[in-house]
Formats: structure tokens, sequence, C-alpha cells
């Protein structure tokens, strides 16, 4: 059965790509045995379903009129310029990356979609021998369910619903979304759209996607905005810079994790406090203050804030909300809630 | 009826992958298409009914029978219609140029001009099917190069089933050690890459996150036997809590739910105000004491008790730092 249908598709791609104008349908079922011996209702779902085989593998059927001398009869043809892939000349070493960048996604859909686009180039002629570079392979990883639909939705520029879990609340709401582009950033995966709930651009993050993606209308159904820069956006996930300097003292042999950031203090001039016995005195890069008070936190009574004024503030902030405000708060059970 | 699918799919990049070479080996172009020969012989043979509309037999696609059963050698001929393949459709176009975008940022300068000529070939050829690829941004992690190359060595050192000197950071411990290990594989799972190896250090099975690892030397010792070793099953996840570790009750308010999502939690319940109270095993009270400090008024330890007060003992002593 595969056979003699892969037999009959063929057989009506070669038709309509060698065909100097557009095909009748009547022609074709006349030179195709397999329409040829169907009945009328058989052979016009036949060809149907076989079209969309054939455009559903990429092949562009364009639909015109054979002969305007006889009226609307329709035809059909593929135009070969927009079905064969144009001269592609690839030396050894450049056709050694793409055998290498078809290895790069450890996502089953798209590391399919490589060796696929793979195989056509080897079809035209590229010979790739991996070996012929030496390079350091990166790997692709998209684990959440979320991110095929989703980019598939921004191929084909459908909008899409899905329900989405925020950071603060237990709530599942249903998000709707015209998807512009996805963006990986520390091997998290983000949709980046405009929320038409809300009326403006959001980011999404994919991990927090519940449940399924489902088309919100047809392909092809929204733009993206021309100068949409999904660079910027990706900037805008990125903690702030580490181009700030904090002064702390770290006890000897403590904080290793804070130290992986830092490096000595320079030498005090007058004046500077000295450091005490047991403790060194380090300079740490920092981008946010909030973040830096958080990661000093972890480390306790190990590390002390010098400077700047304002971290030192935040530390000694919570450390007092630490010791004081819970020991009478904590409720005495589950059934009491949580306060705030 | 996919097969079918497939099977033109794979038909229409077979005739010209042949045409251009003139012949192939049944084996070369198995591997080539990754399927088997027998495949490759099915698909040959719907060839063979194929060719130019409505003529006779002489218009239909020639395939070399003989040299196929005879010397395994592919040929084809009476297919110049078919000289060049179907183009990249705009998934594959936009999966190999999002792949080539990443090997970029991994390349040092001699590699980085190849890759470049590569995308800029790839884009004019596939045209439109590449204009998805605009729309995908990748960062990769800071340290993706540094632990791409860390990957490769370990990966070799588990082939040759070498052991390795690794010099490790362990944040729960805030401790950087020094360890030999038998590597078993290298993972990647949650977004970071992982040695699963055993551990002579703990004396067990453990995973190695790469961005922790400092340095790492592969010796020319040969690994040891494990009884009962094997690659851990990473379908959960890769944490795998004990049961004889400390089970923990945390109450979160909105703003630490994120807690919830960082780490494995037994058990989560919805409390008044959007707060979240969440149950979860902790295998070093340490690393729960730190978390405590750092997430603050934002979440109470309700059990047990005595940790909560050696998280309160300590931003005491911590809070003595600050005179004044």
């Amino acid at each position: 059965m595969t056979a003699r249908k892969s037999e009959r598709l063929l057989n009506l791609l070669i038709t309509l790509l060698v065909a100097r104008t557009y095909v009748s349908k009547e022609r074709i079922r006349s030179v195709i045995e397999a329409y040829a011996e169907a009945g009328d209702d058989a052979f016009e779902k036949m060809f149907e379903r076989d079209k969309e085989e054939l455009r559903s593998l990429g092949i562009p059927i364009e639909v015109g009129h054979v002969d305007r001398a006889f009226g609307d009869e329709p035809g059909y043809r593929v135009e070969r310029s927009a079905f064969e892939l144009p001269d592609i000349d690839l030396d050894p070493q450049e056709a050694a990356v793409i055998g290498l960048a078809a290895r790069v996604w450890q996502h089953a859909g798209l590391a399919h979609a490589t060796s696929d686009a793979l195989v056509k180039l080897k079809a035209a002629g590229i010979s790739v021998d991996r070996a012929a570079l030496d390079i350091v392979q990166p790997q692709l990883t998209a684990e959440e369910p979320a991110f095929e639909p989703l980019w598939d939705a921004t191929r084909t520029r459908t909008p899409v619903r899905f329900g989405y879990r925020s950071t603060t609340s237990a709530d599942i709401a249903t998000r709707h979304l015209q998807p512009w582009g996805v963006v990986s950033f520390r091997g998290r995966w983000y949709v980046v759209g405009h929320d038409t709930d809300r009326g403006r651009p959001r980011v999404f993050r994919l991990s927090r996607v519940h449940g399924d993606v489902l088309a919100d209308g047809p392909a092809g159904a929204f733009e993206v905005p021309p100068g949409t820069d999904l660079r910027a956006v990706t900037q805008a996930l990125a903690p702030a810079p580490a181009d700030r300097s904090a002064d702390v003292l770290v006890r000897v042999g403590a904080a290793h994790g804070l130290r992986r950031h830092a490096h000595p203090a320079p030498p005090q001039g007058d004046g500077g406090p000295a450091v005490p016995e047991g403790w060194e005195r380090l300079a740490v890069g920092y981008g946010s203050g909030e973040a830096l008070a958080d990661e000093v936190l972890g480390y306790g009574a190990d590390v002390v804030v010098l400077a700047p004024q304002d971290v030192r503030a935040s530390v000694v902030r919570r450390l007092r909300e630490a010791v004081t405000s819970r020991r009478e708060t904590v409720p005495a059970g589950p059934a009491d809630g949580v306060r705030r | 009826m996919s097969g079918a699918r497939e099977q033109v799919a794979r038909l229409l990049a077979l005739v010209p992958y042949i045409q251009a070479r003139r012949e192939v080996s049944l084996e070369q172009a198995a591997a080539d298409f990754g399927v088997g020969p027998a495949q490759i012989v099915k698909d040959l043979n719907v060839l063979w009914f194929c060719g130019l509309p409505g003529l006779g037999m002489g218009d239909l696609i020639d395939v070399d029978m003989d040299a196929l059963e005879g010397e395994g050698v592919i040929r084809v001929s009476n297919a110049e219609y078919l000289a060049r393949p179907l183009r990249l459709d705009s998934s594959e176009a936009s999966a190999l140029i999002v792949a080539l975008r990443a090997l970029r940022e991994g390349a040092d300068d001699d590699v980085r001009p190849i890759v470049d000529r590569t995308l800029g070939k790839l884009e004019a050829a596939a045209g439109d099917g590449a204009a998805l690829a605009a729309r995908v941004e990748i960062r990769l992690p800071r340290q993706q190069r540094r632990v791409a190359e860390l990957r490769e060595r370990l990966a070799r050192a588990v082939e040759e089933r070498r052991q390795v000197r690794l010099d490790y950071y362990v944040p729960t411990r805030d401790e950087s050690t020094e360890r030999v290990v038998d590597p078993v594989r290298v993972v990647t799972a949650d977004g970071h890459t992982y040695l699963d190896a055993w551990c002579h250090l703990a004396e067990d099975q453990r995973l190695f996150r790469l961005d922790r690892v400092s340095s790492a030397t592969v010796l020319d010792v040969p690994v040891q036997q494990h009884t009962g070793l094997r690659p851990r099953d990473l379908a959960d996840g890769i944490f795998s809590p004990s049961p004889d570790d400390l089970l923990a009750t945390l109450r979160l308010a909105p703003s630490a739910r994120w807690v919830a999502e960082y780490y494995p939690v037994e058990e989560t319940e919805e409390a008044d105000g959007g707060a979240l109270t969440v149950r979860l095993r902790v295998g070093d009270p340490a690393w729960l004491v730190r978390l405590m400090l750092r997430l603050g008024a934002s979440a109470d330890l309700a059990d047990p008790p005595q940790l909560a007060e050696r998280v309160r003992s300590v931003a005491g002593q911590a809070l003595e730092n600050y005179p004044g």
C-alpha cells in the first residue's frame, strides 16, 4: 500500500513539475494510472488528499487557469524555482560546520528537522566530514513541553492561548498571545509576543506554561512589528551587569561561593579600618544590591558588608527581621495559615 | 499513511543525491539517510514505477537493478528533472541556522569566520525559510564554552574508561573539594550538563554539575568496577532525595514561591493570601539554614523548630558583626 501511494504521489509531483503550464485535473487523471482506474468520487478524494500531502512536505503547488479561453477550469503546477534548493557551494570546512550544527539540538523535534536539512544538503552534492574541523560543540536543549508548540506557532504566526502560572500566585490564568519569537537564556526558554489580554508585549517563561498550548486563530493571523528586537528583550532578562564593587570582610576559609567572583581588596591607605584577625578583605563585583544582600545573608556570620552603605543597611535590616520578628509570629499549626 | 509521506520525502532527496554522485554504495546511502539498506531498496523499487506522465516505459526512471543486486551499488538514470533536492522548509532552515549560531558562540577566533561564511550561504539558500531564525534568540550561559570543552574531555574519559580528578565546588556546603571519580556518562538535564560518576571521596555515585567543576584532569588510571553502578535514571529530574533526609516545612510568602519551583518539594499546600506551605527533603541542614537566611522575612521555617532556632541564632551572630 505504502509503495503504491508513494508511487502515485511522486508521479503527481513529476507531472506538475515538468509541465510548462498549469495542468488540468482531467489531464492529471488521464496520465496517472491510479487516478485513471478510480471512480469519480474516489479520484476527487484521492487527488485532494494527495495535494495536501505534497504541500505538507513543503512542495509549493500553485493553482491557476489552464487556458482563459476555456473559462474557469483550474489547473495545477509546481514552479521549479520555488521547488528546488538553490545552489549552495560549501567548502569542506563549511560542510563540516553544517555537519556539526546538525548535532547541536538535543530536542527530538528539532534534531529531526536538522537531520532532514542535512539530508537535503547531501542531496545537493555536499559531502560532510565532521572531522575536517576541530571545534567545541555546544548543545541546545529544550525540555519544556510547551517549546515545540510555541516554536511552531512562532514559525507560522499563529495566535495561541495557554494556562500560565505566575511566580507569586497559585492561580493558573489563561493567557492569549501573538508569539513573536522564542528566546533561550541561561538554559531556560521564554516566548516573547503581544499579550492580547493586557495589550502590550510580554515575556513568558515556558516552564510556567501549564497544560497544552492551543491555537487561538489561523496561521498568519498577525504580523511581527517591524523593528522588534529580541536581543533587547534578552538583555532585559539578564541580571544587571556586575559593574559595581562591594567592600566585604570574609572569614578565612569560608564563603567559597562568594570568593568565586571576588578578589583581594586593594591595599588600604590611611584611615581604612584594620582587618581583624581571622578575616580577609575582598572586593566583590555585583550588579544588583539586593541580589548581593541575598548572597551575603546566606553566609550568615562569615561575611560582613563594609560598603556600599545601602547593601550594608539592607543586610542589617533583614538580619534584624530574622532574629526578632518570627519567634512570636510563627503560627502553631497549619490551621492557622500564614501571617501577612 | 505517513509511511508514504516519509518515503516520498526520502526519495526526493535520494534521487538527486545519487545523481550528484553518479553512483553510491547501498551502505553509504543507508548511512547518509539514517535508515537501513532494506528501506533504501524498497524506496528504489517505488522509483521503478515513476517517471514522465502519460508516455511509454522508456520515460520511467531507470534504476540499475543488476548493479544494485550484484555489487550493492546504486545508479539511477532518466531522472534529470529531479536533479536538485527540495528547498529547506522553515522548520529545517531555522533549526539549522539557530544551531549554527550556537556553534558560533562556542567557536574560537579561527573557526568563527568559517561559521559566519556557512551561515551566510545557508541563509541565502534558505530564503524565506530563514525568517523564523531571525525570531529566535539564543544566549548561551556565560560558561557554556568552558562547559562544552569540559564535556568533550569528560566524554572521552568515559569512553576510554579512565579516572578523572575533579576540583568541585559544592554550593550547599560552600566548599571546594578535590576528588577522584570513575566517570559513568555525561548527561544533560534541566538545562545543565552533569558528569554521572562514582566518587571515591563520597564512596557513592554522584552527579557533578560541569559549571561547578573548577578543574578536571583525566588520569592514566583505569576506572574501577563497582557493583550496582549504572547510569542514573534522570526521568524524575536530577535530585534524588533520600528518605533518610530531614523533612522540613516552610511557609512561603508570595515573593518566595519560587522556592517550590527550584527545589524538589514533596508536598505543597496553598495558604491564605497567596502563601504556600511546602515540605521538602533536606540532605544537609546547613543548606537549609543558608536558604532561610537568604529568604529572610519572606519565609518561615515551621518545622523542625530546632533548625528555626538555629537560623535565628546565626542571624543573631551575624548581626553582632554590625555594631551600632
